[in-house]
This record gives C-alpha cells, structure tokens and sequence, in this order.
C-alpha cells in the first residue's frame, strides 16, 4: 500500500505510476468509463479466473481510487486475466475492463513491475519478437523461447506433446517468413514513434472525465 | 460467392485441421476462398496487450492489403476475428487513432480506408449461404450424434457481431438442421484458459475441465468448436486431465468445419480428421460412412 503522507496528496511514485496508466487509459477507445463504477462486482462473479486472482476485478477499481496503483501492478491479477471479456460484456457500467486490464499490463510493462516468477510477461515478450523476426508468430519457436527464460525443466513435461503434434503434422522446425518483413518493419518502428513520443502526450480527458486526479506533493 | 481468407498464424501449423476443413467446406459449398497475399501476424491479444498503437497498425497492415480485393476478409481463428473486427471498428470510429495509423502504413506506402468486412466463416455459412441451403446439400445425416456447441470467448464478446454473447445459437441451429442432437450444454461461451495453458496452467486445467465434465456429463459424443486455441486447450490434454481429476475426460473435440464437412460428404483425411490429438471415436469416424 502507497503511504499517505498528506492527506488527498498522493507520493511522487504513485502520481507517476497514475500519469502513466491514465496516459493509456486515453489511448483505450471509451476508456474513461472507469469512473462510472459502481462497484456491483458484477466483473468480478463473471470471471472465470477471478478465483485465481489475488485482487478481484472489481478491487483493482477500488484500489485505483484509493491510490494505491503500485499494489494494484504488483498483484497476480492483471497477468491471470484470460482474454475473455464476460466482465466487459455484463458490466453494466460498460466499463471495458478486460481493455482496462490490458493498459494496465502496458504500464507494469513499461515501468518494469511484475510478480516474482510470473511467466506471463516472458511470453508476451517472445511473441513481439517472433511477429518483429517473421511477420507471423512462429507457434514452436515461440514456445521453446518461452520455457527457455521461463521454465526450462517444464519443457522436458511439453516434449512428449511436441513429438505427437509433429507426427501428425502439426508442428513445423522452420518459421514462415512473410515477403514484407521490411516493410512490416517500417510499419512497427513508425508506429512505435508515434506511440512514444519526444514529449508526453497532453492528457486529453483522463485526468479531469476520471475524476480522479494525481494532486502534486 | 468470394472471400479474401485471412488464416492467421495457428492454422498454417498447429490447427491445420481447422485450415484444411475450412477450405474443403466452401470448396464444397461452392465458394471461392482466396487466401490475402503475404498477410502477417493479426497482432492477437497477446501483441494487443504490450503495445496497442503498434498492435493497430500491425493488424492494419492486413487489411490494407485486404481492401483493394473488394471482399470480405473470412477469419475463423476467434482471436485474428476479433483483432480484425476491433482494428476495423475503431479506425472507423476514430479519426485520430486512423491518422496515426495511416501514418504507420504510409512507411510501407499502403493506406486503410476503411471499407473491409472482417466475417467468421460461420457467419458466412450460416448467413450467407444459408442453414437452409446447406441441409439441402448435405449428403450424410449427422442422425444419432449428440454434440456439446462450444463457442468460447471471442467469437462472442465482446464485440456482438453476428449472434448473442451469452446464449449464441447459430452453430446449434445449423448441426439440429443436419439431424445432430443438440445436448445442454450451459457453459458454450465459458473461457478454456486461452494462453494461460501456457503460463498459469493449473488456472487453465480446471476450465478445461469443467468444459469437458460437463460436456460428457450431458451425453456429448463430441464437442465442436469454432477456435485453434479452444481445440488445442481442450485435446491436447485430456490424459493429463484423466488422471490429475480421476474422471474420464477423453472427447472429440471438433471444429466445426469438420462435422459440417462430414455431412457434406468429405472424407476424413480431407477434413484432418486424421491428425488429432485426442481419440476420435468410431461413432463419430462412422459418419464418414453412413449415407443418407
């Protein structure tokens, strides 16, 4: 938890952590929803994995307004969500929580917070360099990749699966290259540029339509 | 009738079977499916999740080469669907975020503008040839089979694009037509785990399981499916999950191109019936060869 000293003023950390996080919460089509959270916990029984969770879809909202995003990007929570989007479909808020999630896994990202061994950010990373490589994700490649950094005695349990798959033809040795790699290339660098730029991108209508403001110390 | 086919990643290897069933299916049906020329990675949710500018202008990049054909892009992995059908909404909707990645195109000298339809083929199937028109064309009866439809996330959710997300019905409506028994099956759009089979796999395990004990637990000869990532969640590791639950959790596990292709007629080496992981049982290898 992020200690208060002032009351209504948040620690530099956590107003940077913020800064970040509402940076993509604008980039999120309809993002700025959050704030109408009523906290039903409709998200959170929806969730298949909420079980799993150590913060409750519907806490990592709580918590947000409580200040407290640094718990919040060190909780299993935003790596254990599975994609399905049950939360953001029943909300009745229409709070894209699953996209929510996923701004919030850019920031941990970006600002280096993970669990301790958690593998899910060393996949992540495999598949972006696969698609950079090849333009398309090499499935073999980028599992080998992903236990070799994440867990290499846990390939040993994966290779009896491997040799049934390449038996039936369903796994190759060699990735499929694109012909436009370079120009794909191009694309992704000029994206990148556009994502990050020199300066920060002015904060269009987080800060003030969340309602939830980083007071500076 | 023609489509421009946008595959995606896993079915060129690990769910050939869905690529080679799919093709068949609107060979069969007569429909011209022609696959986009040097297409890449949609961006899948995982890209989707590192960095969302970038993952926009990746997934764009397909369609961009997609919208001079003039058709319909079909994809029938629900994670390339969804990327695509997400990427095409929202440059639609937002002006800026398409300058942005306009301007990312532009390196390549390629530009969207917004004019490509992203359909699932059992959109197209359904909808476009018809329920109707299929039955009409089937050769087998699927009589007798008992099936468990499972839609799985993405197709679904959240974007709402052609059926219902909490109760759709449209694979169900299509194999009652071809004579199968529909068995209740109350958990069709429950998550299978996704990519968590790959890292939190004990999460991923129990929704498996779940999946398939409440399949079998209602009578389902099979399960059919409409994703890669379902089917592969789902077969690969049913003697794991036998023996870690103590139950029998051994099912086919189908896409739904395959039951359809079976009815119309295809072999079982045509449809990749061949090449699965799991034990496909004779009742279902049977219908290869009951004429209707």
């Amino acid at each position: 938890m992020a200690e208060m000293e002032t009351p209504g003023v948040l620690p530099a950390r956590e107003s940077e952590l913020r800064k970040a996080f509402l940076e993509q919460v604008d980039i999120v089509p309809g993002g700025e929803r959050l704030r109408r959270c009523i906290q039903c916990g409709t998200c959170t029984g929806s969730c298949p994995v909420s079980y799993a969770m150590d913060l409750s879809p519907r806490e990592v909202i709580a918590r947000f307004r409580a200040g407290d995003l640094e718990g919040i990007l060190r909780s299993r929570t935003i790596w254990v969500c599975a994609s399905c989007y049950s939360c953001t479909a029943r909300c009745p808020q229409e709070i894209k929580v699953t996209d929510l999630l996923y701004a919030l896994k850019r920031v941990a990202m970006e600002k280096r917070i993970r669990p301790r061994r958690f593998p899910v950010y060393a996949l992540s990373q495999a598949f972006v360099r696969s698609v950079k490589l090849f333009g398309r994700n090499f499935e073999a490649g980028l599992i080998v990749e992903f236990f070799l950094r994440a867990n290499p005695l846990g390939m040993l349990k994966m290779a009896p699966l491997g040799w049934k798959m390449m038996r039936r033809g369903r796994m190759g040795f060699f990735p499929e290259r694109i012909r436009g790699r370079r120009d794909l290339a191009k694309i992704i660098k000029r994206a990148e540029e556009i994502e990050r730029p020199q300066e920060a991108v002015p904060r269009r209508k987080a800060t003030t339509e969340v309602g939830y403001e980083a007071i500076q110390p | 009738m023609d489509y421009t086919y946008y595959p995606g990643c896993s079915l060129t290897r690990t769910a050939s079977p869905y690529d080679l069933s799919t093709r068949a299916v609107f060979r069969a049906l007569g429909l011209g499916l022609h696959e986009l020329e040097d297409w890449n990675c949609c961006g899948a949710t995982m890209y989707m999740s590192v960095q969302e500018t970038v993952s926009f202008a990746i997934s764009a990049r397909n369609l961009a080469l997609a919208e001079p054909l003039e058709r319909d892009v079909v994809a029938p992995c629900s994670a390339c669907y969804l990327v695509l059908l997400k990427t095409n909404r929202f440059l639609r909707e937002i002006p800026e975020l398409a300058a942005k990645v306009n301007d990312a195109l532009s390196a390549a000298g390629l530009n969207y503008a917004g004019n490509v339809r992203v359909r699932h083929p059992l959109d197209v199937l359904c909808n476009d040839v018809g329920i109707k028109a299929i039955a009409q064309r089937a050769t087998r009866s699927l009589a007798g089979l008992k099936i468990a439809e499972y839609y799985g996330c993405q197709i679904v959710r959240p974007e709402r694009a052609f059926d219902d997300v909490e109760v759709p019905m449209t694979m169900d409506t299509l194999f009652a037509a071809l004579d199968a028994e529909n068995v209740y099956f109350p958990m069709k759009t429950r998550c299978c785990g996704g990519m968590l089979m790959t890292t939190v796999g004990d999460v991923a395990k129990k929704l498996c399981r779940d999946l398939l004990e409440c399949a079998k637990a209602n009578g389902a000869d099979c399960l059919v499916t409409t994703c890669p990532l379902c089917q592969m969640n789902l077969a690969a590791y049913q003697d794991a999950l036998t023996r870690q639950y103590g139950v029998d959790l051994h099912l086919p596990i189908l896409w739904f191109t395959q039951l359809l292709g079976l009815a119309l007629g295809l072999d079982v080496k045509t449809l990749g019936l061949d090449r699965h992981l799991e034990p496909i049982t004779d009742k279902v290898l049977s219908l290869a060869g009951a004429v209707r």
